[in-house]
C-alpha cells in the first residue's frame, strides 16, 4: 500500500465514523430524554459533520476524481464505506446510545490527540480544533457512563447491559490493520500500541468509578467497517441519508 | 405566532372603579410602560394568562423540532444537515429558556410539559402538519418562522420583562431561520430541476393556510384578546399582524416566482394591503382541538420520549445525591 493510499483510506475512515455516528444522533431528535438532552445531542451531532466535512474535504483533494466531500458522503455504498461497526449500531435505549458514545469518544479523543502532531499540517490544524471538541463528549459521555453506573438499580442494569451489548465492537478501535500501520510510520497516525493502552486505561477507569464491568482484551471481537464489511445497519442508515441525492441525481444544487 | 386563543380568565374588562388599589397601580404601570417583573405584584389573572402563553410558546418550540427531526436524516448535503442540526438546537434552547421566563412566575416545568402530554395544553396548530419533501425545510423557515417573527416582534414590547427580554433573544435567531429558510427555496427555484421546482411550490400549497392559521381567529371571534391587550401581554390584533405577515411575505413569494394556494389574492390600491381570501376556520378548531393531520402523533412522540427517558433523568439525580452525601462525608 503506497502511503497515498494509505492516507486517503485513513482520511475517509475519519469522515465516514463521525457521519455515521452523527447520523444516529440525528434519528435522536425530539426524542431524547431531556431537553437538555436534545441540545447535547444535537451538539455533539453538529461537531461531528462538521469534522466529518473537513476530513471528507480534504479526502476529496487528495483522490483527486472529481468527486466533491458532498459526493464522498452521499453517493458511496456501504463497501465503500469505511466507519467503524460500532458507530452504526442503532439507539436502543439511552444506556446503548451513552455506551456508543463513550467507546468511541474514548478512541476518538486520543485518536485526535495524537493528530494534532501529525507531520501532516492540514491534518494537524483540523485535528486541533476537533480535539477540543472531542475532549468536551468524552466528558459528557463520561459522566452520563458514570451517573447511570452509579444512578439508580434499573440504570445500572442497563448500562451494565450496554456495556456488554456493544463490547464485541470495540476490538476493532484499537486493532491496527495495514492503513494504521502506514499512518504511524508516516508519522500521521497514533501509535497503535499506544493507543490500545490509553483506550483501555480510560475505559477501565471510568467503568470502575461507575462501578460497572468491562469485557475481556481477549474477547471475541467482530471487526469489518474499516474493510468496509460491515454489520445490517449500515446499508439501511445509507438508504435514508442518501436517499435525496440518490432519488434526484440531475439535482445539482439543494 | 406560537400561541393561540390564550385564555384570560376573563369574562369582561374591569372598570376603573371596580379594580381593587393593587389592580389600579399595576395598570398604571402598565399603561407608563414600566415592565412587570417576577418580584412585583399582579393579578392572578395577568400571571395565568402568561403562565399559559409562554408555555404554550415553549411547547411550540419543542413540538416544532418533530416536522424538522422528519427530514433531518434525509439532509441533501453537508451544509444543509449542519445548518439544519443548529436550527433545531436553537429551537431546543429557545424552549429551554421560555420555560425558564415561565418558571418566574411561580409555575412549573414538569406539571406543564404533563399537562402537553395529556392533551390539556395547547402548541401552535401549524406543528401538527406532516413535512412531506424537503422544500418543506425551506419553507417552515420561511413561512412557519417568518409568521412566529411577525408576533414575536411585538412581543419584544410586551408587558412583563423577563418574557420581552426571551423575545429579544430569540427574534434575533428566527430571523436568521428565516433567511435561512427562504434561501433554501430560492436555490432550488433558481439552479434547480424542475422536481425541484415542483417540490417547492408544493410545500408553499400545503403550508400557506396553515401558516396564516397561525395568527389565530379573527378579532371578533377572539375573545380574550381584549384583556391581553390592555394588560399589553399582545400588543396587536391577530387580524393586525395576519394582514403584516401577508403584506411583507407576497413580494417575497413573487421573487421566488412561485404562487399563494389563494384565487381571491390581490393588492388593493385603497387599503394599501393585498386582499385574501377566506380562512377555513372549521380547519382551524379542528387542529386545535386535536384532529389534525400529525396531533397524536406529535404528542405520542412527546410523551414517548419523556416517559422513556425517566429512567435517564432517575439516574442522574440518584448519582447526584450519592456525590453530594461523598463530599459531605
Amino acid at each position: 500500500m503506497t502511503e497515498q493510499k494509505a492516507l486517503q483510506d485513513y482520511l475517509i475512515r475519519l469522515a465516514d465514523s463521525d457521519m455515521i455516528l452523527s447520523q444516529r444522533l440525528c434519528e435522536l431528535c425530539g426524542k431524547a430524554p431531556a431537553i437538555e438532552e436534545e441540545m447535547a445531542v444535537m451538539n455533539v451531532g453538529l461537531d461531528l459533520v462538521g469534522q466529518a466535512r473537513n476530513w471528507y474535504e480534504y479526502a476529496a483533494e487528495l483522490i483527486d476524481d472529481g468527486r466533491d466531500a458532498d459526493k464522498l458522503c452521499f453517493l458511496r455504498d456501504a463497501l465503500d464505506y469505511r466507519n467503524l461497526l460500532l458507530v452504526e449500531q442503532p439507539n436502543e435505549d439511552y444506556a446503548v446510545t451513552m455506551a456508543r458514545q463513550f467507546f468511541f469518544d474514548v478512541w476518538h479523543y486520543f485518536t485526535l490527540k495524537s493528530l494534532v502532531d501529525a507531520s501532516d499540517e492540514r491534518i494537524a490544524n483540523i485535528a486541533a480544533k476537533a480535539v477540543k471538541e472531542a475532549t468536551y463528549h468524552l466528558r459528557r459521555s463520561s459522566e452520563w457512563v458514570k451517573r447511570m453506573g452509579d444512578g439508580t438499580e434499573e440504570s445500572h442494569r442497563r448500562i451494565q447491559e450496554a456495556f456488554d451489548l456493544l463490547w464485541r465492537f470495540t476490538g476493532e478501535l484499537v486493532t491496527p490493520d495495514d492503513t494504521d500501520h502506514a499512518m504511524f510510520k508516516a508519522g500521521i497516525g497514533p501509535d497503535p500500541e499506544k493507543l490500545k493502552q490509553d483506550w483501555f486505561g480510560m475505559v477501565r477507569e471510568v467503568a470502575a468509578q461507575a462501578t460497572l464491568k468491562t469485557g475481556a482484551e481477549d474477547a471475541w471481537m467482530y471487526m469489518g467497517g474499516k474493510s468496509g464489511v460491515h454489520t445490517e445497519h449500515l446499508g439501511l442508515i445509507l438508504a435514508e441519508m442518501q436517499f435525496l441525492p440518490r432519488a434526484y441525481p440531475d439535482a445539482t444544487t439543494w | 405566532m406560537y400561541a393561540q386563543l390564550v385564555d384570560t380568565g376573563t369574562k369582561r374588562l374591569k372598570t376603573r372603579e371596580e379594580m381593587s388599589p393593587e389592580e389600579r397601580d399595576f395598570q398604571d404601570k402598565i399603561d407608563a410602560e414600566t415592565k412587570i417583573e417576577a418580584k412585583n405584584w399582579m393579578p392572578d389573572a395577568y400571571r395565568k394568562t402568561l403562565v399559559r402563553q409562554i408555555s404554550q410558546h415553549a411547547h411550540s418550540e419543542i413540538v416544532g423540532m418533530l416536522p424538522e427531526g422528519n427530514w433531518l436524516t434525509r439532509a441533501p448535503t453537508l451544509k444543509r444537515k449542519l445548518q439544519l442540526m443548529a436550527k433545531i438546537q436553537d429551537e431546543a434552547g429557545h424552549g429551554l429558556y421560555l420555560y425558564s421566563a415561565m418558571e418566574t412566575l411561580g409555575a412549573d416545568r414538569d406539571e406543564e410539559v404533563q399537562k402537553l402530554h395529556d392533551g390539556k395544553a395547547k402548541y401552535s396548530s401549524i406543528f401538527n402538519y406532516p413535512t412531506l419533501n424537503w422544500a418543506d425545510m425551506g419553507a417552515v423557515g420561511w413561512l412557519v418562522d417568518g409568521a412566529a417573527i411577525v408576533n414575536q416582534v411585538v412581543l419584544q414590547r410586551t408587558s412583563y420583562g423577563p418574557y420581552s427580554r426571551a423575545m429579544v433573544r430569540i427574534c434575533k435567531e428566527e430571523s436568521f431561520h428565516q433567511r435561512q429558510g427562504f434561501q433554501i427555496l430560492l436555490d432550488m427555484m433558481r439552479e434547480g430541476t424542475q422536481a425541484q421546482k415542483d417540490m417547492v411550490q408544493d410545500a408553499i400549497n400545503r403550508l400557506w393556510w396553515p401558516a396564516l392559521m397561525m395568527f389565530g381567529p379573527h378579532d371578533d371571534e377572539s375573545p380574550n384578546s381584549q384583556q391581553s391587550m390592555v394588560w399589553k401581554i399582545k400588543r396587536k390584533s391577530n387580524d393586525e399582524l395576519r394582514q403584516m405577515f401577508i403584506d411583507q411575505t407576497i413580494p417575497q413569494l413573487e421573487f421566488l416566482g412561485c404562487t399563494a394556494p389563494d384565487p381571491d389574492l390581490k393588492w388593493n390600491e385603497e387599503t394599501g394591503h393585498y386582499d385574501f381570501g377566506a380562512i377555513d376556520w372549521k380547519e382551524f378548531y379542528d387542529v386545535l382541538k386535536g384532529d389534525g393531520p400529525c396531533n397524536r402523533e406529535r404528542i405520542s412522540t412527546r410523551r414517548k420520549a419523556i416517559d422513556e427517558g425517566t429512567w435517564v433523568r432517575e439516574a442522574a439525580v440518584a448519582y447526584a445525591a450519592k456525590q453530594k452525601q461523598r463530599a459531605a462525608a
